[in-house]
């Protein structure tokens, strides 16, 4: 009889008629990790959200057994005083305290009725030390890279006690290293006898990590693989997630000639005042006709500076150098004099700065381009519902209509949402910044075989990627950063996930 | 679907917007089964919305300001100080109406563009920069005024702005022939635009209501606009006040909701960093948001003066937080994106109804305070609950 610190049987949740989740059983063996896998909108985030009492008890159907009792949990606290502790992708912590005040921040030690600072700073070091974190306690968060926040977060639930710890894509965020670091963690906790689900799209994580994976689809549990058991593989989990074989995760494409020159920036530096130093420094690159070129390197090696310093220099960086569009010198004094030059931008933060959430998909669509659906400056509105359309079917776009809320849309459909908004400004030059970052496999073959098209039809795109396979699979020609320089560039031929970390480690 | 099915359908899903309606109506009923019907009498329908004037059209451009995530809290007293301006333009200087008018709205126009550009180029905190303003226009009000005292403005035509009514050309039964005019060209350019509205959606296939439905909703609304044109006509007929705040409303309606420029501020409004990499300027944007709540406070201060066909010390006082109060009854988000300007008017004229029903009950002052401010607090969070629900 195997030991089960945690059983979701039967759980049906509904949402105004639609099953978000349709009788799923979900059980985990004490002291495992535990992969949760399922496309966007298969219902990952919906099961956690049950668990943890986001949807009290009586909003869904069936039971959750938490060593060995029912729980009836009607609010969050309710489940972390049963000791389950979630970390989500948006990481819950208060930049401008330190490391010790996050850590206990609604957990406060006291003496009296007052803090007990001296205490809190020596426990706080004791947890920092658990996750092998080796910070000065009295660090304030903003000073820290995502890597080292997220374990202070997760220092922050150990604090509570925790028996099971639910991470909701822990590494998406994190470059190669932190992503690393964070599963060995991971594994560390496990002999400690901390319980982990982990929801993750990584099927490399997945497979390291993992004693046994269980794969939801259209809200229903697909199955349950065990890793001691030899049943773990990427072709498994594809297969079982999609419900289709996905002969390549990368789509095939014919070889083609490049045309022309169209984007070219020579000695192009980017000094940003608020920092007070270089992040772009002396970069040359260029871009053809037709070509996909990858940016790759690690987090704040000054890709999306780059990008941001190509594409109408928003935050105002001082910029020397010169570039030019199609052969022609330009210099954009806003993002819509970039714009109008046919470049376009497609952020790597859709919800931060890519999208407006609270509006629809055909607004959020023709946000960037209203000259296409208007006259003299008046909007045409029912032009702009047949753009919307256009989109939403071309893009595959999953939404109960037009109208829908772009809020309320999983990630991979906010992503195309996102890009249907620039390709609708008619660019020829798409920069794409992590456009695969927290979607799942199927979305993110929808986004490549869409890449695939738009290069087919003369556009040009530059993806700046930390997934060096993303990278690999997709570019013509790859330049590689580290700390604001141009470290390389390598051809399709020559690259090697090695040599890529080694140019970005320099 | 059956054509209650579908009207309780429509109600359910627009309960956000027909909120306010229903509440005014309620309000109203209210109020005219308390006074046995005086309330809903020609004379003071037509006060009461003479008296809201001045409060809706800064409620209109605050509306803007607040859908952008800043407040103005210096209109009020931008409105008093541009009183006193048109009056002393008008007695001292002895400028014609037509001189005055456009200076004046010109004048408001700076004024909203420099606290625009203290907040969108500078980068002062709007609530910091308008309450500079506020003190320094205050100082200005006091400062024109202090000399002469109150400014009596004794300009017929400039008074009919606040006090007026559009000529009646003749009277037909005691009604006031050219606003039933009005009323009724009103009514056929509602039905014509709804008409043409559902056929081009027709054209482009797309879903239409009912005809059971549409035609309930045209006989509906036609109604409404029949009945308080009939009740005004009653009276005096349109006042010069309810035609500008209905120009206004309509310009301002037609520019938020039909126009790129309007489509550009609530895209501010909703994720500025995101409008900023959309090619939208939120400098320009941000500018002439500002701009134009200065003219509509202008605006504000022409129709206060005329009204009391003078120029005080103390004009303004306190219409800032009216215009406010007026906003986000009228559905306004501070989170920024969200608010419309019919709202905006609607809210101003929930505000001026409960203030005119009290009043003919003899409510006292102290009570009538506390009952606005229970509406303005039932209003948000009305509007917090049908969000969440919506979520």
């Amino acid at each position: 009889m195997s030991d089960y610190i945690l059983e979701m049987n039967g759980i049906t949740k509904e949402f105004t008629g639609i099953k978000a989740l349709d009788d799923v059983n979900f059980k985990v063996e004490r002291g495992e990790i535990h992969c949760l896998i399922g496309e966007n909108g298969a219902g990952k985030s919906t099961l956690m959200k049950v668990l943890s009492g986001v949807y009290p008890y009586g909003t869904y159907e069936g039971d959750i057994v938490f060593e060995g009792e029912v729980q009836k949990f009607n609010e969050i606290n309710d489940s972390v005083k049963a000791g389950i502790a979630i970390i989500y992708q948006e990481l819950a912590l208060f930049p401008d305290l330190t490391v010790y005040e996050n850590i206990f921040a609604g957990n406060e030690i006291r003496k009296g009725p007052f803090v007990d600072w001296n205490e809190t700073i020596i426990q706080a070091s004791q947890m920092l030390k658990k996750v092998k974190l080796n910070v000065d306690p009295e660090t304030l968060i903003k000073d820290l890279g995502v890597g080292k926040q997220q374990l202070v977060e997760i220092a922050k639930t150990l604090s509570k006690n925790v028996k099971l710890l639910i991470l909701d894509e822990p590494t998406a965020a994190l470059n190669e290293n932190d992503s690393e670091n964070l599963l060995e963690l991971l594994k560390e906790l496990r002999s400690q006898g901390i319980t982990c689900i982990m929801i993750s799209h990584k099927l490399k994580e997945v497979i390291s990590i993992a004693d046994k994976a269980t794969i939801l689809r259209d809200g229903q549990t697909v199955c349950t693989l065990d890793a001691h058991k030899g049943e773990i593989s990427e072709s498994v989990i594809i297969k079982n997630m999609v419900g289709r074989e996905i002969e390549d995760i990368y789509p095939k494409r014919l070889d083609h000639q490049f045309g022309d020159t169209v984007l070219e920036i020579n000695d192009w530096t980017a000094y940003d005042s608020q920092l007070g130093r270089e992040v772009v420094k002396k970069a040359d690159i260029h871009v053809k006709k037709g070509e996909i070129i990858g940016v790759a390197g690690l987090m704040g090696s000054g890709r999306t500076e780059l990008a941001l310093s190509i594409f109408g220099n928003p935050k105002n960086y001082k910029l020397q150098g010169g570039m030019k569009v199609q052969g022609q010198p330009v210099s954009f004094k806003h993002t819509s004099d970039a714009i109008k030059a046919g470049i376009a931008y497609v952020t790597e933060d859709r919800k931060g700065n890519g999208l407006f959430l609270i509006k629809d998909i055909k607004s959020n669509v023709t946000a960037a381009h209203l000259k296409g659906i208007s006259a003299r400056g008046v909007l045409n509105l029912n032009e702009e519902v047949m753009v919307g359309s256009q989109y939403k079917d071309s893009l595959h776009i999953k939404a109960s209509s037009l109208e829908q809320i772009v809020g309320n849309l999983s990630g991979g459909n906010q992503q195309k949402v996102s890009l249907g908004k620039w390709l609708f400004t008619g660019p020829k030059i798409l920069i794409l910044d992590e456009p695969t970052r927290g979607i799942d496999v199927g979305a993110k073959f929808e986004i490549y075989t869409i890449m695939n098209e738009l290069i087919k039809e003369g556009m040009s795109i530059i993806m700046i990627s930390s997934e060096l396979n993303e990278i690999i699979g997709m570019s013509d020609r790859i330049y590689v950063m580290a700390e604001g320089r141009i470290t390389g560039e390598l051809s399709k031929a020559e690259t090697t996930q090695e040599a890529i970390m080694e140019l970005a480690t320099q | 679907m059956s054509f209650f099915n579908e009207a309780k359908f429509l109600i359910k899903s627009n309960i956000r917007d027909y909120g306010m309606y229903i509440a005014l109506f309620v309000i109203m009923l209210t109020f005219a089964i308390l006074t046995d019907g005086l309330f809903m009498s020609s004379r003071n329908i037509s006060n009461l919305l003479d008296s809201a004037g001045y409060i809706a059209v800064l409620a209109v451009g605050m509306t803007l300001i607040i859908v952008i995530r800043h407040i103005d809290l210096s209109v009020g007293f931008v409105a008093g100080f541009l009183g006193a301006v048109a009056a002393i333009f008008l007695t001292q200087i002895g400028l014609s109406v037509w001189l005055v008018i456009p200076i004046v709205l010109v004048f408001g126009i700076f004024i909203g563009l420099f606290n625009g550009f203290l907040v969108a180029k500078i980068g002062i905190p709007s609530f910091v920069a308008t309450l500079a303003g506020m003190l320094i226009f205050r100082g200005a009000l006091l400062n024109v005024t202090e000399s002469t005292g109150t400014i009596i403005v004794n300009d017929d035509l400039f008074n009919s702005l606040g006090n007026g009514f559009i000529p009646s050309l003749m009277e037909v039964n005691g009604l006031h022939l050219l606003s039933l005019l009005v009323g009724l060209i009103g009514i056929i350019l509602y039905i014509y635009s709804e008409i043409s509205n559902r056929r081009n959606k027709a054209k482009y296939g797309f879903d239409v209501i009912s005809p059971k439905i549409f035609i309930f909703k045209l006989v509906f609304v036609s109604f409404i606009i029949g009945y308080i044109t009939w009740v005004l006509a009653g009276y005096n007929g349109f006042s010069w006040t309810v035609v500008i705040m209905l120009l206004v409303v309509v310009v301002y309606h037609f520019l938020s909701t039909k126009t790129v420029l309007g489509r550009n501020i609530y895209a501010v409004g909703s994720n500025p960093e995101a409008a900023h990499l959309s090619g939208i300027n939120v400098t320009k944007i941000t500018l002439i948001v500002f701009g134009s709540m200065g003219m509509l406070a202008a605006l504000s201060g022409i129709l206060f003066t005329a009204r009391l066909q003078s120029a005080t010390t103390t004009a303004g006082t306190l219409f800032e937080l009216d215009a406010i109060a007026a906003a986000y009854v009228g559905g306004v988000s501070s989170a920024g994106g969200v608010g419309k300007v019919t709202g905006a008017i609607i809210g101003a004229i929930v505000m001026a109804s409960l203030s005119s029903g009290m009043n003919l009950l003899g409510v006292g002052i102290s009570y009538q305070y506390m009952i606005r401010g229970g509406v303005l607090a039932a209003a948000v969070i009305f509007d917090v609950m049908t969000r969440r629900q919506r979520a």
